[in-house]
């Protein structure tokens, strides 16, 4: 290049006021309100493109006899089949512990495991061959259930246990004592976007793969070994997701492998689209749990000893239920100090698809049972079910230590749930309510205030890190590549805001590019809430190192002192000199200064010893809570969220549009976890709920009328993240927690306040249908003696 | 004679189809041969929106300024033939956007932060842009028509209820709503509505049945009801076509092919209801959406939950005669109609019988349709002053579901006893059917206590329901018992608030989002 781009022309006139805690719009908002964004299955086609689809077992456990495929073989437009026997590499794609074989030839373990799949001429007729398959199995006896498996001992990894102090004396001394359950129902992550793979054969017999994953460089590791190859043969290119939620985590990769291997067998593009109902039956879910908790407690509902079992169904093989179900572990106590406290977890292993990542990560159905306590324990007690959890809240200076011995630092839980009973004018609703149910006959309400208190790091210590990639180029515009995925988090937005930032220049100059395996190696899974937190600081790291050398530039070029130096509104002031970024730009790349940096990060102070189930997991808390505001009819079980007040503290906002929408979405998501969505499998173990036809996620209607929703002002996070900001993606999902919580007060209410019998507590299972709820009214009438029927 | 193509604005364009596999859906037309990738695919079922698109027809004007206007129906393409197209514009996604001024619809989405993922985005703008030309429109017809946003929100949440969103928590969604639907611009598509209908009347002018024959299918779309009468009979395997809503699923979920089809979609007759002093009478090709209005004014309670009928896309396509039609047990129709005494008009040929929705169903997916007949026309007699209709419609989610059971009650009183009732289900048995020891139960008692427990015991002789995705037997029997108990103090209490759907929410405390 001889000649660089007019200065004058480009990219001034802009104005940037510091990018970051700008309610600036999604990067790609404008392209996904005209449909110019580009998706995986938008992608354009290559010459003689071929469509994948597999065929998969029809029982859920036991062994295949006989395959015949050769109707599929001979079907129309069917150009390849492959089986087990046509992988050279690797078999397993068990993402942390073996168990996940890419095919299977022999042993079934879920209805739905992929046994072969087929590359055809166009999508329907790849589907329309899968069906000609014909296989013969000898079936066994599956295990179905939590309870099956406990019995059988039948586990995907041993169980661990975590502990302090000596909760079972502390029990039996404390002057009262309960004990209860709660089966929590499992979640499709329905993102709107199904698995897809899309996958070109390169010249040197690797592959490039568009794949709609959070973990890009797990879906090249794997792609690698199954086909034999060295990784960096194998490019993976991940612009956008429509939508992840944890389901594109690890179970992302399993279609990329397939399409790859009929690739590399057809030397053609392959593209691998499951179709909703294959989606559903064949990707793993958000575990199923069954938990159990003894407890004892003082006359003010303090709690003095407990030991809790969390038991999740992990489906048929390990994938990352370990750090699932510890993570169930480490939510147990939510925001609540337990004194003597011992905490069991189980991994069950049953013959389903294998259960995955899912926002939370275990958390809210770890949190779901000291929630649970917290109101069997008021209800026992006849107390204010708020009171109840008020008096278990972590303190600040003592009853301040984890189950897992972390001291819980900068805890604003109490001042928060203080500021939100205010602005929700929680008191005054409890009386309206009251007054509301003694007038209403048979609808009735309930309200309920809930707490969370989440760990912001990944278990898994060296997930911890993170890389980026900066150019700059001669016009001054600038590219970031980073080791997220965006997945419509707005991951993208916040690092071009943090990187126009440090430059000083309006976040329009800043692009953030796909991501991609050869751009910044090696990155972790887009998880954990983590994706800001830990690729904002690699990408602020890359434009420091950028940002010095430009001044180091300025100070020779200039003769100033670096402190003279100053980079905002597009511009650089160095000392009497003043000139805009892009001439800065382009005097630094006459003098032969390096415009492009890579960038790095991680997590400092975290470490956990799992053996004894002690140390720091995590980097710090994010806290926020929720009241819910319930109306049931106590004839038909159906019900109304009618009001939503939350308060989420997310440090110091990078963008507080994209966080509150991070809350909104969180929060209904965990709405219809737990209300409406509901799975269904038959007792051969086959999922019956395959499509939002039966399984009903929330749609519009669901949102309260009243959804007010506020960040905690002037609260930096205290520990040194990205311009102190928190962590944003899972927490706000279990402030649904309070809506389960508000179902079971208006439940309670159900009951005429002079037919209450003190101490009956009304019980809920998770997803708390109209069925459900109906059902727990019938209950707790029938336990006060009184008839509903006939 | 016959013609052999498909004739169709795509926007501005018109586009012919003459040979094409009628199975094919419009979603996948407009990704797979035209490469428009803006709609998306998100179940191929009918269920999420991902796929909507908007399809706008001539119809004639209530208003005396306009003759003529172009009425903008949102629908999924996912379950929609292609044969739907003929005669109609094709609105998509793409081409809402002028150079590069967005359509204020799509601003408001992007101003109001309403995209996270943007999968669901392209759906919600069509739906979006459908609602805003609706409201729009009835605003012009209706000048007196001065409706608080009450009705704004109640419109917002009929209009994009089909639409799912796993990313945003649709709060941001209804708030580009609200924002997009108070914008008063006038779009291109006002501007160019004279040259548009001129267009489509040119397509119209055609009268010839269309047929289509490829790879072994044939679709047949007659204009005249003697012609499609004649086809039927001719073809009497062929699979009859009204809005697709149910059909087309066999297609896209159960991996069939329909060989032969005959669309009623150009059937001008069909597509009309006639009253007489006592009844209304619906042709099979009307819409929901085209029939609603008038049963919400004889029976408010119908109306309400016609609402609750699948979404706006689907009852912009889905008629009463296919609710009818695919004898359903779940069908959220039938009920109503048998309580009623709705009757149907069947045809065969040259002939035409009448026979009650009551009679019509036999058994599971059994009816009294003979090969080669069809349903013309449903007639619902109108309202009695002195009989209360009382419909519930129970569902797992308030939006979109498939019923688990739907009540119906039709009941007069005199002198304070029972002197006339009809009691129907659906969700409880093989087929929509009624309640007779229920009925027979409360026949001329008065409906106290005591009468009424009576008459909820008196149910489990009427149905023994079945388990499955969507309830429990036992849930089903006592929600029908508890129906009883509740359409009696409704019709008794008639101020109280009873039903969580119509809840009105005290408003007041809305202070929306807030931050530092
Ligand atoms: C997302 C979704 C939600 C839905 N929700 C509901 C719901 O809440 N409640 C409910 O009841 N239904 C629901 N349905 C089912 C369906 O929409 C209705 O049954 C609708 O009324 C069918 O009408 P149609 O015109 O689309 O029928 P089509 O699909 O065109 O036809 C259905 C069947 O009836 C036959 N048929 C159609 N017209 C006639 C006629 N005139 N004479 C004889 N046979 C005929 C057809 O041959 C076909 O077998 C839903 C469907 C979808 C996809
Ligand atoms: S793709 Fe879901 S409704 Fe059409
Ligand atoms: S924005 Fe992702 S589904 Fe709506």
């Amino acid at each position: 290049m001889r000649k660089l781009s007019d200065v004058d022309k480009g990219l001034k006139g802009k104005k940037s006021s510091g990018a970051v805690g700008q309610s600036i719009k999604h990067e790609s908002a404008e392209m996904h309100v005209t449909g110019k964004a580009v998706y995986t299955d938008d992608k354009l086609e290559s010459l003689g493109q071929l469509h994948a689809a597999v065929g998969m077992a029809t029982i859920a456990s036991g062994h295949i006899t006989a395959i015949d495929l050769s109707a599929v073989r001979a079907a129309q437009g069917v150009v390849a089949v492959i089986t087990l026997d046509d992988i050279v590499g690797h078999t397993d794609i068990g993402p942390v512990f073996p168990g996940d074989p890419i095919l299977t030839k022999d042993v079934v373990e879920f209805y739905g495991q992929a046994i072969f799949a087929v590359a055809a001429t166009s999508h329907e007729l790849a589907k329309q061959a899968v069906a000609l398959a014909k296989i013969d199995y000898q079936e066994t006896t599956p295990v179905l259930t939590i309870e099956q498996a406990l019995k059988a001992k039948s586990f995907v990894r041993p169980p661990h246990s975590m502990k302090r102090g000596d909760s079972a004396s502390a029990i039996e001394q404390a002057k009262h004592q309960l004990s209860g359950q709660i089966a929590i129902g499992g979640q499709e992550h329905f993102y709107l976007e199904g698995q897809i793979a899309s996958v070109i054969p390169t010249e040197d017999g690797g592959m490039t793969v568009y794949s709609s994953s959070q973990h890009p460089a797990e879906v090249q590791k794997l792609v690698a070994e199954v086909l034999g190859i060295p990784f960096n043969r194998v490019v993976v290119d991940m612009k956008r997701m429509g939508g992840g939620f944890g389901g594109k985590e690890t179970q992302a990769a399993g279609w990329s492998c397939l399409a790859a291997v009929l690739a590399n067998k057809t030397q053609k593009a392959v593209k691998l689209r499951l179709n909703r109902s294959d989606d559903m039956m064949m990707t793993g879910k958000r575990h199923p749990f069954e938990n159990h908790y003894q407890v004892g407690f003082n006359g003010q509902g303090v709690i003095e000893g407990i030991d809790l079992t969390v038991n999740g169904n992990c489906g048929y093989s390990p994938d990352l239920s370990d750090a699932i179900v510890d993570r169930a572990m480490f939510h147990a106590d939510n925001g609540y100090y337990l004194d003597h406290v011992s905490i069991t977890g189980n991994r069950c292993k049953t013959n389903t698809a294998s259960n995955t990542a899912f926002r939370g990560f275990g958390g809210p159905q770890g949190m779901m049972i000291i929630e649970c306590v917290m109101d069997d324990i008021a209800y026992s007690l006849g107390l204010d079910p708020l009171a109840v959890r008020k008096a278990n809240l972590y303190g600040t200076d003592t009853r301040n230590i984890t189950p897992y011995h972390q001291q819980v630092e900068h805890n604003n839980l109490a001042e928060m749930i203080t500021k939100l009973e205010l602005s929700s004018r929680y008191a005054e609703r409890c009386q309206e309510i009251d007054d509301f149910n003694a007038s209403s006959k048979f609808l009735k309400k309930g309200i309920s205030l809930t707490p969370v208190k989440f760990g912001i790091s990944f278990t898994a210590q060296h997930l911890n890190q993170a890389g980026a990639l900066i150019n700059i180029y001669t016009d001054g515009s600038v590219d970031v590549t980073h080791g997220g995925t965006e997945m419509g988090q707005g991951l993208h937005t916040k690092i071009a805001q943090i990187v126009a930032q440090v430059f000083g220049i309006a976040v329009d100059n800043v692009k953030v590019s796909a991501t991609r395996t050869d751009k910044v190696p090696n990155a972790s899974p887009t998880a954990a809430s983590s994706g800001t937190d830990l690729n904002g600081k690699a990408a602020q790291n890359a434009a420091q190192t950028i940002k010095q050398r430009l001044i180091d530039f300025a100070v020779e070029h200039f003769a100033v002192d670096s402190d003279d130096i100053s980079f905002s509104d597009d511009a650089i002031d160095a000392g009497q000199h003043k000139l805009s970024f892009v001439e800065l730009v382009q005097k630094a790349y006459f003098a032969r200064v390096s415009l492009s940096s890579t960038g790095f990060y991680r997590t400092p102070k975290i470490y956990y010893d799992r053996e004894n189930a002690q140390g720091r997991p995590f980097f710090y808390f994010a806290m926020g809570a929720s009241v819910s505001e319930v109306l049931i009819d106590t004839l038909t079980g159906e019900y109304k969220l009618l009001q939503t007040d939350i308060l989420h503290d997310v440090g110091d906002s990078l963008n507080p549009a994209i966080d509150i929408g991070q809350i909104e979405g969180g929060y209904i998501q965990g709405v219809g976890w737990l209300t409406t969505e509901e799975l269904h499998w038959n007792d051969k173990g086959r999922l019956l709920t395959t499509g939002p036809a039966t399984y009903k996620i929330p749609a519009i209607s669901d949102a309260p009328k009243v959804f007010n929703v506020e960040l905690l002002k002037d609260s930096p996070n205290r520990e040194a993240t990205i311009y102190h900001s928190k962590a944003v993606g899972e927490p706000p999902f279990m402030l649904a927690i309070s809506v389960w919580s508000a179902l079971r007060a208006a439940i309670a209410n159900a009951v005429p306040v002079q037919d209450r019998v003190k101490g009956v507590i009304p019980s809920l299972d998770t997803p708390a249908t109209p069925e459900r709820v109906l059902k727990a009214v019938q209950l707790i009438n029938a336990q006060q003696g009184i008839a509903t029927d006939e | 004679m016959s013609e052999n193509k498909i004739q169709f604005l795509l926007n501005n364009e018109r586009k012919v189809i003459e040979n094409c596999d009628p199975n094919m859906t419009v979603l996948n037309y407009l990704r797979e041969e035209l490469s428009r990738k803006g709609t998306k695919e998100g179940c191929a079922s009918g269920d999420c929106g991902a796929c909507t698109a908007v399809l706008a027809e001539v119809v004639q004007s209530a208003n005396s300024q306009t003759t003529e206007h172009l009425s903008y129906q949102s629908i999924n393409t996912c379950i929609t033939f292609l044969s739907a197209l003929h005669g109609k514009q094709l609105v998509t996604v793409e081409d809402l956007q002028q150079g590069n001024k967005l359509h204020s619809v799509q601003q408001a989405m992007v101003d109001c932060h309403g995209s996270q993922c943007g999968f669901c985005t392209p759906g919600f703008v069509m739906s979006l842009f459908s609602l805003k030309k609706n409201l729009a429109q009835a605003k012009f017809s209706d000048a007196t028509d001065n409706s608080p946003d009450v009705d704004l929100d109640k419109d917002i949440e009929h209009g994009l209820a089909g639409n799912l969103c796993r990313c945003t928590g649709y709060r941001s969604i209804t708030e580009a709503a609200k924002q997009a639907c108070n914008n008063d611009d006038v779009d291109q598509f006002e501007h160019e509505q004279a040259a548009t209908i001129a267009q489509l009347k040119l397509i119209a002018q055609q009268q010839d049945t269309v047929e289509l024959h490829n790879n072994g299918k044939s679709l047949y779309l007659p204009y005249t009801l003697d012609k499609l009468a004649q086809l039927v009979e001719q073809y009497p395997k062929a699979k009859l076509l009204a809005g697709g809503t149910d059909l087309a699923l066999s297609v896209t979920q159960g991996m069939a092919q329909i060989q032969t089809m005959i669309s009623m979609s150009n059937v001008r007759e069909l597509a009309q209801i006639n009253q007489t002093a006592k009844t209304l009478s619906i042709g099979a090709m009307v819409s929901y959406q085209q029939s609603h209005q008038l049963l919400s004014q004889y029976y408010p309670e119908f109306g309400q939950m016609l609402y609750r009928l699948g979404s706006t896309q689907v009852r912009n396509s889905g008629t009463l005669g296919g609710n009818v039609g695919n004898a359903s047990p779940i069908g959220d129709t039938p009920p109503v109609l048998i309580a009623l005494g709705a009757r149907l008009v069947l045809r065969k040929g040259e002939r035409t019988r009448e026979i009650s929705v009551e009679d019509y169903f036999v058994d599971y997916k059994v009816t009294q349709l003979e090969s080669g007949e069809f349903i013309e026309r449903i007639e619902i007699p109108k309202a009695n002053s002195n009989k209360h209709l009382k419909v519930f419609k129970i569902s797992k989610r308030l939006d979109d579901d498939i019923s688990t059971v739907l009540a119906c009650f039709y009941i007069k009183f005199t002198n304070k006893k029972v002197a006339e009732i009809t009691i129907a289900f659906g969700g409880m048995a093989g087929i929509p059917k009624r309640a007779f020891a229920c009925e027979q139960a409360l026949m001329g008692r008065e409906p106290s206590e005591q009468n009424i427990a009576v008459a909820m015991t008196a149910l489990a002789k009427d149905f023994s329901p079945m388990s499955d995705v969507r309830a429990s037997s036992e849930y089903r029997l006592q929600v029908a018992k508890n129906l009883v108990r509740k359409c009696f103090y409704e019709l008794e209490q008639t101020h109280a608030a009873t039903r969580i759907e119509t809840f009105e929410v005290d408003t007041l405390d809305v202070r929306g989002v807030t931050h530092a």
